[in-house]
């Protein structure tokens, strides 16, 4: 008797518990669409590409400024680690908007991503492949039968669409994968390393010579800009759900109000490189100040000036970065895409909005005038 | 239930021979921890001095390091490096405090995900000793879920995570890191505590039965004591995949703040500044260290349970 009262009483319990697991979910599932009707601010998630740094500091700026808030908007910006793609945060509906460049992001959509680019934040590359000045290797055709340097992940593919222009293809030269820092370059494993304008070049420049005991200088290496090659696709970009800018329109209304709010952080950014730098530190970068003051200088030069004003997405050099796109195979002899994407795939719709509705506040949103500052690299960047 | 013929052959657990020494003993012990390390150090300046400075490739894949300072700075520079502040910024923390607050926020974490898959774990050992069935059908599953690859689990852990919210309840970040350590922490002891509970002998689990003891009071009484030398061993594997999964899971998921972000953080200054990378790496060694002596503490107030079983 003992017995079958204590079994029915855990099926029960395990009925009970099934149970609350089940409402738990479906509890969840309501929830998912941000509650945008909110009487105050708008919630807004946006999920960056990497961690915290200068890269992104026109955002932290729009933050930590207020221009957020200004625009009735409550943003919460979300680092990505290794594993977080942002484009399929932003297609799971895990966050709002999404910054990544345009290529891997093709790929994605190619995939089954339902994403829109609404605003070409950076207008030029910022790619390097950087080697030993005495190397020999000028140009991209000097890439033969070297080892070249590449972090993969979606990174590679200037690199691999340059060198089609050239009629090299991957078997032509040894792909390795890069680490985080420039070691395997400095060892010598590497011939050819990539490196960002914004970050790896400058590691390279505030590593000490062991030859010389002094920091290597630009004079020690030779940089191939992939921004004067073919191989040049369009990188950090603003992203948004395809399917919510047709139907939702509170969240086209957010849009526009969110580009608003980033073009003054980056424009902040651009007059006030110091200022911004700190902020992105107090946001959680762990750089030193020399390199993270580098890294929001080089960023602006990739955004400013902007010739038809910041975010504005030029058809020219989407399709461009669509050609090479189609051109490049990599190591694994994989194509990054194989049609043309969708009509979908980016509009300048609200960015125009944001722009016209900015040039009418005063707001330099083209930067003409933009000079960059001069940046001392320290050792380590400390 | 037949349980007694579930039981399997006993194997030796570690924590069965330890003995508590005397003062000198104690002593020894600690000397002989410390000499490790000096020994250590040793090998790695003597390398670093005589190896071959190219490091030794063999086949394609190096065997030996490099003997630079880019890829094995001097001990001494790691040391002092950790003393030195972590930028040139005003107010910036030494390195070691650095390190030590991100390894305090990894602890806790790995702490809930440990505790999690401690409840997680026994509670699955409970109901598959119970029921036969229940071993049967779960227990392969339970198998099954260690060949599901971190970089697969992390951001579906995170993507559903940002999804819940209950009442005032909201899903943090860190929950989601908890969640992956104490998913790769549950098997262990999941495995163990069953191992564990099976093994009274036989004609200890009858003896119960001649005293018309219940299963309860079986468990109570016989199981779970039989079971400490097994589950000691399991927690200890379970707080190393806990630390584990907590460093990996802050990589793959961009929290902020642990000793994970630090790590990829530091590796990427590890250019310009070789001895900084090594500050987050000590850290985790520590980390591994404190939870292993968690666990320690543990075994030494289960004590009596153990003792029981040595002279059982």
């Amino acid at each position: 008797m003992k017995h079958s009262t204590r079994r029915a009483a855990s099926i029960a319990a395990t009925a009970l518990a099934a149970g609350l697991v089940l409402s738990a979910c479906s509890g969840t599932g309501g929830d998912t669409d941000s509650d945008t009707g909110g009487d105050e601010l708008t919630e807004v998630k946006l999920q960056l590409q990497w961690l915290p740094q200068g890269q992104f500091a026109g955002y932290f700026a729009a933050q930590e400024q207020g221009f957020f808030e200004e625009a009735g908007l409550d943003v919460e910006i979300i680092p990505s680690g290794g594993d977080i793609v942002p484009q399929d945060a932003l297609a799971n509906g895990d966050v709002d908007y999404a910054i990544a460049w345009v290529p891997k992001v093709l790929g994605s959509i190619e995939a089954g991503a339902n994403v829109t680019n609404i605003a070409q934040i950076f207008q030029r590359s910022g790619t390097l492949q950087v080697s030993w000045a005495d190397s020999g290797i000028e140009s991209v055709a000097d890439f033969e039968g070297k080892k070249i340097g590449s972090w993969g992940f979606g990174n590679e593919w200037e690199i691999f669409a340059a060198m089609a222009e050239e009629g090299l293809d991957s078997t032509t030269v040894e792909i390795i994968t890069q680490d985080f820092n420039m070691n395997a370059f400095l060892s010598g494993d590497i011939d050819a390393a990539q490196a960002m304008t914004y970050n790896e070049y400058a590691q390279l420049l505030e590593a000490v010579n062991p030859d010389t005991g002094e920091l290597y200088t630009p004079e020690d290496f030779t940089v191939i800009s992939y921004e004067d090659t073919v191989g040049a696709m369009l990188q950090d970009a603003v992203w948004a759900d395809t399917e919510r800018l047709e139907s939702d329109e509170e969240y086209q209304e957010t849009t526009v109000a969110f580009l608003k709010a980033v073009i003054k952080g980056w424009a902040y950014a651009a007059d006030n490189p110091e200022e911004a730098s700190e902020m992105t530190i107090n946001a959680g970068s762990g750089w030193g100040a020399s390199h993270e003051l580098w890294m929001v200088n080089e960023t602006n030069k990739l955004i400013w000036p902007a010739e038809n004003g910041i975010g504005y997405i030029d058809e020219a050099a989407f399709e461009a970065t669509v050609a090479a796109a189609l051109s490049a195979t990599n190591e694994t002899g994989a194509s990054l895409i194989t049609e043309e994407p969708p009509a979908t795939a980016w509009t300048n719709e609200y960015i125009e909005q944001a722009l016209a509705e900015l040039e009418e506040e005063g707001v330099d949103v083209k930067g003409d005038d933009f000079e960059p500052i001069e940046v001392e690299l320290l050792e380590g960047g400390a | 239930m037949a349980d007694g013929l579930s039981r399997t052959g006993q194997i030796a657990t570690p924590g069965l021979r330890r003995r508590r020494g005397a003062p000198a003993r104690e002593l020894a012990r600690w000397g002989a921890g410390a000499l490790g390390i000096v020994v250590l150090v040793g090998i790695w300046e003597l390398y670093k001095l005589l190896g071959p400075a190219d490091g030794l490739v063999l086949f394609g894949n190096r065997v030996l390091p490099r003997t630079s300072d880019l890829a094995m700075p001097h001990s001494w520079d790691m040391l002092a490096r950790l003393l030195e502040p972590v930028t040139r910024a005003d107010g910036a923390r030494p390195l070691w405090l650095e390190v030590a607050v991100a390894a305090t926020l990894t602890l806790g974490i790995a702490a809930a995900g440990w505790l999690t898959g401690l409840v997680v774990g026994v509670g699955l050992a409970l109901v598959m000793q119970r029921w036969k069935l229940a071993e049967w059908g779960l227990l392969p599953w339970i198998i099954l879920s260690q060949t599901i690859p971190l970089i697969a689990f992390a951001p579906v852990v995170r993507s559903w995570g940002s999804r819940i919210e209950i009442g005032a309840f909201e899903w943090q970040d860190w929950m989601s890191v908890a969640l992956i350590a104490s998913y790769l922490a549950f098997f262990p002891i999941a495995v163990g505590a069953l191992k564990g509970l099976q093994s009274p002998d036989t004609i200890h689990v009858e003896l119960m039965k001649t005293y018309a003891a219940g299963w309860w009071k079986t468990l109570v009484r016989l199981r779970l004591p039989a079971a400490v030398p097994y589950l000691l061993p399991a927690l200890r594997l379970g707080a190393a995949n806990a630390v584990i999964g907590a460093v990996v899971a802050e990589v793959s998921t961009g929290l902020q703040g642990g000793i994970g972000r630090i790590l990829i953080q530091y590796a990427g200054q590890a250019s310009g500044d070789p001895s900084k990378a090594w500050g987050p790496i000590f850290g985790a060694i520590v980390l591994g260290l404190v939870a292993a002596g968690s666990i320690a503490l543990l075994g030494a107030m289960l004590g009596r349970y153990r003792r029981v079983e040595i002279s059982g």
